[in-house]
């Protein structure tokens, strides 16, 4: 199959971007999205052009390191997968595929599909953990966590923090992510010592990231590589008011 | 070389707490003064930094990613091995111990391998006390599976994603250590120098990713954790971006390097489908808890699976190994494959794949179970193949998956050149010629939530805090200025092929000549093709872009001139271990039924090379392996 790619190219943050026209052409339906976009490259180099930068690494779904919008849904046209997971046998013989960054304030751009997603690991640092130190821990078994809560701490923990969430939201929110997170931990017990605390600083680091409000449109949930349900920001919203309301008295 | 490994006297039960008894401390109010690099942030980095800042030690943690969460062992899906004998199975550090040096066909440390086993018990209760979501049993308790090699159910797992949870486990830890000002980082930052002061590591050099900016950083310790170096091979289940650079640059600047022709090759992967694949896609070896390995009795059966009937199918592994069957270890099935490929019994388009079937699974425990179980995965192998696993058949091939090999440490897990420490996959001392499945992500952790933050005071208590040479010294610029010519000289070739023409073309050479199967011939071979093809790089690689911003070619570049000659290494070190063991199979010693064939009088010991320049025959320092407790017998899963 030959498809068109409208490619959006930045030098660098200073420099003002904008959409290149470019020809994937004899690409296999099973070739992976990011694989053609190596053949794209590799066809770049040869033409002594500089290819286009994109991140990524494990190509298999789990790091969150791959970040394109891909006709204007980040991570492309199938559903609970991530960029590097999108296979060209979801495109159409002769289609033109826009592909762009992850767009969002606190997602900086660094170049071409490149962005800076750091905020992220800031909120984690803000309280996106259990304080224990190596060495404390008592045996695994005495601590019991209900199979449902485990499973359901799962669920959320799953999250590969790519930021998919972030560039679909129309307000840039990193909800999604943030209560992904807190709900993971807040779920077992032992995270339970630390739930107020950690929501409250989860929260304001998010806010002073520059990420945008959350009306629950639900689009994060749609785009999430992994499914992360829409239900985990209900949950961080009650620890929240509960956190809130405790931390007035 | 004078190599001593340092391993403790007395008996293989009491040599950890006796070494850990004896060894020096730091005093608390001085480990703030002391500043240690941890290069890589998964399992091993990210343990060893968090814990390290937790002790009070000042850290400096670097990794390529964008964030620490990143690193490659988020993709290890299986389970990680703990000798807590919680299914009340026989289960025991000895028998952890006993599986995992037979396990690696008696080729590593008995002392390493037996303190691994005894630590394994605190990693799952460290991790569950940080929130790593484990399965549980409905009463609370954790769950256990089996996994290749063993016949006690000693493996945790968190569904199919067990790397990604201790990860996150660990780099939330990290995060904690960032957030109070214990640990700086430094991400999309690359490690392409090793800096020596008067013998000892004192720091690194480093291109900041983003800005091209190469910077130097010194410190009391430097402490590797950069993982394997199995993208030499171009087709892995590596992350793309995993590479030896690191790893290769200490080579070079004096610390050795051990087994490096020990590479796994891991049994269960999709095939490989075309010419553009970026990379492999490994399937859990816990499938093979519940599916069965066939291939069709007959040469060139072109019939779809189930057309096939139960008598015209032959489950090799079953039939080779009754008592292990389908969980026999990764080398052997590897093998297996291939001989049942190379009989030309392989399914799929190319002939180069087997079958892995849970029809019998889903018919005695419901599709949901299945799903619960394995669902991920199954999810997985529909997004690359487009086939639905419950229904018919995974086609799975052995592909390049982990490095038993890499640089020699001794029990502290110091390399050669002191204040040099190497851990997880980055060093060679636990697996042997081959690991057994869930044991990585017990190693790196070991290596860096229980043994560095004990091993590394012993080499600190040595140097007087505030004695680290300042970055600006002069074997900091003098290791800058290297770094930036080999920057500029990368640059400036401008010729006709790509990085990745290269690349490919190398790991065609070693899988070739250095896979699954090696000969003497065969090794030879690619001992002449490979210093061809690296000459041909320094003088044809067409490198776009500059070296003052994002530049992912150059990057690559610098990866792939390394991986030059590291193979060349590889391939030597196959050649002169003249015997069969484990992964490293020697086609010229093998059993009658096509297993491997040691050779303990004259190979029992860890092969450590020192550079001595690009294309010189590297030397060779032999460790030998002394085994007190265990009697070397051949393997046997039947």
């Amino acid at each position: 199959m030959n498809v068109k790619l409208r490619v959006w190219r930045q030098k660098d943050p200073q420099t003002a971007g904008r959409f290149v026209g470019y020809e994937a052409k004899n690409i296999n339906p099973n070739m992976s999205f990011l694989e053609m976009l190596d053949v794209v490259n590799e066809d770049l180099t040869k033409r002594n052009e500089e290819p286009i930068a994109f991140d990524h690494d494990c190509r298999e779904g789990i790091c969150g390191m791959c970040s394109c919008v891909i006709n204007g849904e980040p991570h492309g046209p199938e559903y609970k997968v991530a960029t590097c997971q999108t296979y060209m046998r979801s495109f159409h013989d002769g289609e033109t595929i826009t592909v762009e960054p992850f767009r969002a304030k606190a997602f900086p751009p660094i170049k071409d599909l490149v962005v800076d997603r750091s905020a992220f690991d800031r909120v984690i640092q803000a309280g996106g953990f259990v304080s224990v130190s190596t060495g404390s821990a008592p045996d695994g078994n005495a601590i019991l966590v209900p199979k449902t809560d485990a499973d359901l701490a799962m669920d959320a923990a799953a999250c590969i923090g790519c930021g998919a969430c972030v560039a679909a939201c129309k307000n840039a929110s990193a909800m999604l992510f943030v209560a992904a997170k807190v709900s993971h931990l807040n779920l077992l017990p032992q995270g339970k010592p630390e739930k107020d605390r950690r929501v409250l600083a989860m929260v304001a680091q998010m806010d002073e990231e520059g990420f945008g409000a959350c009306t629950v449109t639900g689009s994060c949930e749609a785009v999430c590589p992994k499914g992360i349900s829409l239900n985990f920001i209900a949950k961080m919203n009650r620890d929240y008011f509960g956190a809130m309301l405790k931390s007035a008295r | 070389m004078k190599l001593d490994a340092r391993i403790p006297s007395g008996p293989l039960p009491q040599k950890w707490d006796k070494h850990k008894a004896s060894i020096k401390l730091v005093n608390p109010s001085n480990k703030r003064k002391y500043e240690i690099i941890v290069v890589g942030t998964g399992l091993a980095g990210a343990s060893a930094a968090a814990s390290l800042a937790e002790l009070g030690y000042s850290v400096k943690s670097f990794c390529i990613q964008d964030s620490p969460r990143r690193a490659h062992s988020v993709a290890a899906q299986g389970g990680i091995n703990a000798a807590k004998n919680y299914q009340n199975d026989g289960d025991s550090v000895f028998r952890l111990f006993y599986d995992t040096i037979k396990g690696g066909d008696f080729r590593s440390r008995e002392a390493n391998v037996h303190r691994l086993a005894e630590v394994s018990v605190n990693i799952i209760d460290q991790c569950v006390a940080q929130g790593v979501p484990f399965a549980r049993e409905y009463g609370g308790s954790l769950a256990n599976r089996s996994f290749g090699g063993a016949q006690v159910s000693r493996t945790f797992y968190a569904r199919g994603q067990t790397g990604q949870q201790l990860l996150l486990g660990a780099y939330q830890a990290l995060m904690r250590q960032a957030g109070l000002g214990q640990i700086k980082l430094f991400p999309r930052s690359e490690m392409l120098e090793l800096v020596v002061v008067n013998g000892h590591a004192k720091g690194i050099v480093v291109r900041d990713m983003v800005t091209g900016k190469v910077s130097s950083h010194s410190a009391d310790a430097v402490v590797l954790a950069t993982g394997g170096y199995c993208n030499a091979y171009y087709l892995s289940t590596y992350g793309r971006g995993s590479n030896a650079t690191a790893i290769w640059r200490a080579y070079k600047k004096g610390a050795t390097f051990a087994n490096p022709c020990f590479t796994q090759i891991h049994p269960t992967c999709i095939p490989v489908t075309g010419d553009y694949q970026s990379k492999l896609t490994l399937m859990s070896e816990s499938l093979r808890n519940d599916g069965r390995v066939w291939v069709p009795k007959q040469k060139g059966d072109k019939r779809p699976p189930g057309e096939i009937p139960e008598s015209e199918r032959d489950y090799y592994l079953e039939r080779k190994y009754p008592s292990y069957g389908n969980l026999a270890p990764r080398d052997i099935s590897s093998r297996a494959a291939k001989q049942v490929c190379d009989e030309g019994r392989g399914v799929g388009e190319s002939g180069l794949g087997v079958y892995l079937d849970f029809a019998d699974a889903i018919q005695r425990l419901g599709i949901d179970k299945i799903r619960e179980r394995y669902g991920n995965l199954f999810d997985m192998y529909h997004e690359i193949t487009h086939e639905d696993a419950y229904h018919s058949p995974m086609r799975i091939f052995p592909a390049m998956h982990y490095a038993m090999g890499g640089l020699w440490v001794d029990y502290n897990l110091m390399s050669n050149l002191p204040g040099l420490f190497v851990i997880g996959e980055a060093n060679f001392s636990d697996h042997g010629a081959n690991r057994l499945g869930a044991s990585a992500l017990m190693q790196g952790l070991a290596d860096g939530y229980f043994v560095l933050p004990y091993t590394i005071g012993d080499y600190l208590a040595s140097q007087k805090p505030g004695s680290r040479p300042k970055a600006d010294a002069s074997e900091f610029k003098l290791a800058e200025q290297e770094t930036n010519e080999r920057i500029q000289k990368l640059l400036s070739i401008r010729g006709q092929k790509t990085v990745t023409d290269f690349h490919k073309e190398l790991g065609r050479i070693l899988w070739t000549h250095c896979g699954m199967a090696r000969s003497e011939k065969s090794l030879k071979e690619a001992l002449t093709l490979i210093p061809a093809l690296r000459d041909e790089f320094w003088k044809n690689v067409n490198v776009p872009g500059n070296g003052e911003d994002l530049n992912q070619s150059l990057e690559r570049a610098g990866r792939v001139a390394d991986y030059l000659e590291l193979a060349e290494l590889l391939v030597y070190d196959a050649l002169i271990r003249d015997e069969s063991c484990g992964c490293h199979f020697r086609e010229e010693h093998q059993t009658e039924d096509g297993e491997c064939q040691r050779n303990d009088e004259q190979y029992a010991y860890v092969a450590a090379w020192e550079f001595t320049g690009v294309g010189n025959t590297p030397t060779l320092n032999k460790e030998p392996l002394v085994y007190e407790e265990v009697h070397l017998a051949q393997r046997s899963y039947k």
